[in-house]
């Protein structure tokens, strides 16, 4: 990528960015200088060209300005059957006025008092699409869950995108979690249009001790859309955190997961699936740190693959080496039902320490032929199997969706999916 | 019901079957026996419309229509039932799941009203009593930790469920103690009527002591060779294989 275009995308939004947070958005400025958009072979976004894509997609290098939400628009997006508080944002921008208050939660704007440390979680120098965030956030949450407070109904942060001509939208969240506290949040994209733009999206998770949080992704905007998140979490002793990360479309999605297991007994799931067709490219990095002893990771991904999808999984497990008696698990498992379609998965293993259960694999593979027949020698149609199959496959990982209406929502759209494209 | 003229089939150039002739009328129950590998179970798959068979001539005629030209599903519709020999397993699809959305597909191919959950449910206890299969199998992934017999009871119990009218049972018999052997049998025996069929590819006679055969035949090296009654079946029980071999391996001509 040429410099200028580089300095000309980041400019743009260097200048329109709030004037909040200014000593902690100028080194996010710095950070991002400091390492650029990734280089075409950069190491970590090898098989993401994410610099080329922005640069070739992005017409207009500004931030996207909140747009009007009605209350219709957040009554139809919402999932039949949810029960629980919705908290709107509109490009990023956190909407009160439509937003729904939870016993034991409290949420105030970023700007409201510039005192989150954001960036403390997420760090500016470890990647530039979190610096880039850093400096040009927009006004999003900051989200405090009391001590000792169990909240049982899931909190559904509903993201509405619209932008013209390819702009970015940037959100932020920051959230807080007492000890012995409890939480299910649900982050939710959703297109307005289907004009094209790029989200920049940093959420921090600062757990504390003995808590159980969960955060479930679901991304299923148009094939135009651009998106990078960074969700990075701190997990404390005695606590379990996991995530889990459903993607249905974009045009280039890149995810980056990443957990700091920082207190024993503590535990991390990360779970995923991706449906990808069309040209639909999609990267999960994920990155568990390992930093104590006696602490516990898991991790499945599953894809599949349709048409000319790239698919990209990168799994690092990190073990330090006072971090003894740890058990990490790690799967990947992919069906590739074309020719065109790509998959590159990668597990990436770092042990120091040498008393640790540690197994991973990873499966690239068809879709079982043989099963298709069986099922269409009872009578059931070729589509009709192979969506069984497929849908099969993937519940393993949709079984762990313990929010009844968000799991209902996916299958539906998967099998919806399943039925006509794939 | 079925007419088989001719059949030859290959699998990726290699002939496996080479000129079968075989008329299945209603009613009837016809036992195909034969060596290991002289294609009894390609038979089996190429009448249910396996893919990866070249049927490279010949024709078969079921209830009128020409089978061959018709896609699996719609064989399995039109009342074709093949019992596996070697039933798969699929993770994360049970038996009840994919069964109600088999039955009502053939049952709108067939004119027929979908059952709902409850009727689904009710047809379902029925037939799992015939055949003496628990329920809690039934919801767990096909065949996933199945014994053998559990694997071939479920063969039977789908076939129940679906009211074929011409079965095919592929080695169903294989690996079943005697307790199973009877329990399948009945099974059979009790769906068999005036207006179906059922083919039995079998090893042994002893099955045949349950099913008796109208008609037996002799499956080698991709033909039918011998033809018989039930006796047959008794002396090739007490006689093997070997007599058959050499009378046609003698008079091979190709
Ligand atoms: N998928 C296959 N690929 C290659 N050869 C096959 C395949 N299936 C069957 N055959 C061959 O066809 C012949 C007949 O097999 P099969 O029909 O299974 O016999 P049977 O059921 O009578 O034991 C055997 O020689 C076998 O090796
Ligand atoms: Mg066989």
């Amino acid at each position: 990528m040429s410099t200028l275009t580089q300095q000309e995308f980041v400019l743009g939004l260097f200048e329109a960015a709030p004037a909040t947070y200014s000593s902690l958005r100028q080194l996010g400025k710095e950070n991002f200088y400091a390492q650029g958009l990734p280089a075409l072979k950069a190491e970590e976004y090898k098989f993401t060209p994410i610099s080329k894509k922005l640069e070739t997609s992005l017409t207009d290098f500004s931030p996207a300005k909140p747009v009007k939400i009605s209350a219709e628009q957040v009554k139809s997006a919402v999932f039949a059957g949810f029960e629980g508080a919705v908290l709107v944002f509109s490009n990023g921008q956190y909407l009160p006025e439509h937003s729904t208050s939870v016993d034991g939660i409290s949420v105030r704007l970023l700007s409201e008092n510039e005192t989150t440390p954001l960036g403390s979680i997420a760090k500016a120098d470890k990647d530039p699409f979190v610096a880039l965030n850093q400096a040009t956030f927009s006004d999003g949450l900051h989200i405090t869950i009391e001590k000792n407070k169990e909240v049982d109904s899931p909190i559904l942060l509903l993201q509405f995108h619209q932008a013209q001509g390819g702009q970015v939208i940037s959100p932020r969240i920051w959230i807080e979690a007492g000890d012995f506290s409890k939480a299910t949040f649900i982050d939710y994209h959703i297109s307005l249009d289907d004009a094209p733009y790029f989200v920049n999206k940093v959420v921090e998770i600062k757990g504390g001790i003995n808590t159980v949080l969960t955060y479930h992704s679901l991304q299923q905007e148009h094939n135009q859309v651009i998106e990078v998140s960074n969700l990075v979490t701190d997990i404390q002793k005695d606590s379990q955190f996991t995530s889990t990360q459903i993607t249905l479309s974009g045009d280039m999605v890149r995810n980056n997961l990443t957990l700091n297991l920082l207190g024993s007994n503590s535990v991390g799931n990360m779970y995923g699936i991706y449906l990808l067709n069309g040209k639909t490219h999609v990267d999960n990095h994920t990155n568990v740190d390992h930093t104590i002893p006696h602490a516990e990771s898991n991790e499945l991904y599953k894809g599949i693959l349709a048409d000319q999808s790239r698919g990209v999984f990168n799994g690092k497990i990190f073990v330090r080496q006072i971090a003894q008696k740890t058990n990490a698990f790690q799967q990947n498992n992919n069906i590739i039902l074309s020719e065109d379609a790509i998959i590159n998965t990668k597990p990436q293993l770092e042990i120091w320490a040498d008393d640790v259960k540690c197994s991973h694999g990873c499966t690239v593979g068809q879709l079982d032929e043989e099963a298709q027949f069986y099922l269409q020698a009872r009578g059931i149609d070729k589509t009709t199997a192979k969506g069984l199959l497929l849908y099969a496959f993937a519940g393993e990982v949709l079984d762990k969706i313990e929010v009844d209406s968000l799991r209902n929502f996916i299958v539906a759209q998967i099998q919806e999916r399943l039925g006509s494209k794939f | 019901m079925l007419s088989i003229k001719n059949l030859h089939a290959s699998i990726e150039g290699t002939p496996i079957l080479r000129g079968i002739n075989l008329e299945v009328k209603a009613g009837e129950v016809h036992a195909i026996m034969g060596p290991n590998g002289s294609g009894k179970s390609t038979l089996a798959s190429v009448l249910a419309g396996r893919e990866e068979y070249d049927v490279t001539e010949g024709e078969v005629i079921f209830q009128g229509k020409e089978l061959l030209e018709l896609s699996p599903e719609d064989r399995a519709r039109e009342g074709v039932f093949l019992a596996f020999q070697y039933p798969i397993e699929i993770p994360g699809v049970s038996t009840t799941n994919f069964l109600r959305t088999a039955l009502n597909q053939v049952r709108e191919y067939r004119g027929l009203e979908p059952l709902d959950a409850v009727k689904f449910l009710s047809l379902m206890k029925e037939k799992m009593a015939l055949v003496e299969i628990d329920q809690k199998l039934l919801s767990r992934s096909l065949n996933e930790g199945f014994s053998g017999g559990e694997k071939k009871r479920n063969e039977i119990f789908q076939m129940a469920m679906l009211e074929p009218v011409l079965s095919i049972l592929d080695e169903t018999d294989s690996g079943l103690d005697i307790d199973a052997l009877r329990i399948v049998s009945n099974g059979v025996n009790k769906l068999k009527s005036e207006k179906t069929a059922t083919i039995v590819v079998t090893h042994y006679q002893r099955l045949l002591d349950y099913i008796v055969p109208d008609f037996v035949h002799v499956l080698y090296k991709g033909r039918i060779v011998k033809s018989g009654t039930k006796e047959l079946a008794l002396e090739l029980e007490e006689k093997g294989y070997d007599w058959i071999k050499e009378e046609v391996d003698s008079t091979a001509t190709v």
